[in-house]
């Protein structure tokens, strides 16, 4: 118990909160930039099984910012090294390693071994699929997340009160950017402190939520600027949309493509502009995607209402070649858009751009000119 | 009456700068719409709406003293 004195003699941890780190299974989700000190500290804190998944060998590039690995280990899979390295540090961690990327197949069956999950990836259909996961298999998750000399952290599903869950990562971004948008999926500058201080942080979280000491970022996201030193918390609020955007269940989840997260630019998106010309059509059908109980109700042209969370169970089938789905604000109904095109690729689906709140915006805009 | 909105992240580089500043904005819908008009890169990214530090889902009246922020989703790691 030497190596951990230090920690035992504070007073709200003791050797209660070491056996407790003792016990937990974590797993940590990319072992990069985040990956590295998180993996790092949480092995040097006594965390008893430590599972890090990474199908990613050690490059040259990679050693300004993942401090675990040595030039020696550049072309060797960085879960082996990784493992290596953690094993001097602290013979006492068992170590599990997953060489591989986590998928739909594989996500169920790793994570349910884990208490915690850390998100330590660095695109957006991970991450998706890392939170959709969490929630459906009632795992708390701790995100992290970095651009240029900015960082995100959050604790996502942890049990806050009587059973009731955290927010999670879709009650902030519900739906994953497209591929062309800056940042997404392209490569991004980032200094070597930025993902080392995001990663402490995240494994400072994993270690609060493993002993119970202090307040997790539950319900909160943690925004760190390193340029100007603001370190911001926000209050993130439940939607009522998340849960219609993750699957209903595992079944659904194993079938859920998040590769297309990243998704093409199409011009599955349609103007307001172009809309009014496909009203009244033989060939055509719109189509509100919107719970039954959300206003404003539309009564400018005809339309139909099959709301998005009902699609899972039943998807709806229309005889009309032209379908277009509106929603709120575009988000829904783009990603229903998206769904329905799997389902039907011979027909000709829009989403109409920015919702219809927008559009009416537009109408009453026009009107008062 | 003049409010301030931090940007965060992306935002930064796309509006090359680390805040700006809108005039006679009563609510956050009016401030989106003209924000979208003035600068209509965007109307092309995902962003969170954050005032007085709580990320908001619906239209809230903003006075000088508000303190906006937008807020992108980060994919690096």
């Amino acid at each position: 118990m030497e190596r951990y004195q230090r920690q035992i003699i504070l007073k709200q941890f003791g050797s209660e909160g070491q056996k407790k780190l003792a016990a937990a299974h974590v797993l940590v989700v990319g072992a990069g930039g985040l990956g590295c000190p998180i993996l790092m500290y949480l092995a040097a804190a006594g965390v008893g099984q430590l599972g890090m998944v990474d199908q990613d060998v050690v490059s040259l590039s990679n050693l300004q910012r993942q401090v675990l690995y040595n030039t020696i280990d550049i072309g060797l899979p960085k879960v082996e090294s990784a493992a290596e390295h953690l094993k001097q540090l602290n013979p006492d961690v068992n170590i599990t390693k997953y060489q591989t990327f986590l998928t739909t197949q594989n996500a169920v069956e790793i994570i349910n071994d884990y208490d915690i999950v850390v998100d330590a990836t660095d695109n957006f259909p991970s991450r998706y699929l890392i939170n959709d996961a969490c929630v459906l298999l009632g795992k708390p998750l701790v995100y992290g997340a970095v651009s240029n000399f900015e960082g995100q952290v959050a604790v996502f599903n942890a049990v806050i009160d009587n059973d009731i869950r955290s927010t999670n990562y879709r009650d902030i971004f519900p739906v994953p950017p497209m591929e062309n948008e800056i940042g997404n999926c392209t490569e991004i500058g980032v200094l070597g402190v930025l993902p080392g201080t995001i990663g402490c942080i995240q494994a400072s979280e994993v270690i609060k939520l493993i002993t119970g000491i202090g307040k997790p970022l539950t319900n909160q996201l943690q925004t760190v600027n390193l340029l100007t030193n603001h370190w911001q918390i926000f209050s993130i609020h439940p939607s009522s949309d998340t849960r219609s955007l993750i699957p209903s269940d595992i079944e659904s989840f194993r079938k859920r493509d998040y590769a297309l997260a990243c998704r093409p630019k199409t011009n599955v998106e349609l103007d307001y502009s172009e809309f009014g010309q496909y009203f009244d059509r033989e060939d055509t059908v719109i189509v509100d995607v919107r719970e039954t109980f959300e206003k404003p109700e539309i009564d400018f042209f005809p339309h139909v209402r099959h709301p998005f969370s009902m699609w899972e169970k039943e998807v709806p089938t229309f005889r009309q070649s032209t379908i277009i789905l509106f929603c709120q604000s575009g988000k829904r109904s783009l990603n229903a858009a998206e769904f329905l095109a799997k389902k039907h690729p011979e027909k000709k689906i829009f989403s109409l751009k920015n919702g219809i709140l927008h559009w009416q915006n537009t109408q009453i805009l026009k009107e008062n000119e | 009456m003049k409010i301030k909105i931090l940007l965060f992240g992306q935002l930064k580089e796309i509006l090359n700068a680390d805040f700006i500043e809108m005039k006679d904005v009563g609510d956050s819908d009016i401030l989106m719409e003209k924000l979208k008009g003035k600068f209509p890169a965007l109307t092309d990214i995902s962003f969170r709406v954050a005032v007085d530090k709580n990320l908001i889902s619906e239209n809230i009246v903003l006075s000088e003293s508000s303190e906006i922020a937008l807020l992108p989703p980060f994919s690096g790691g």
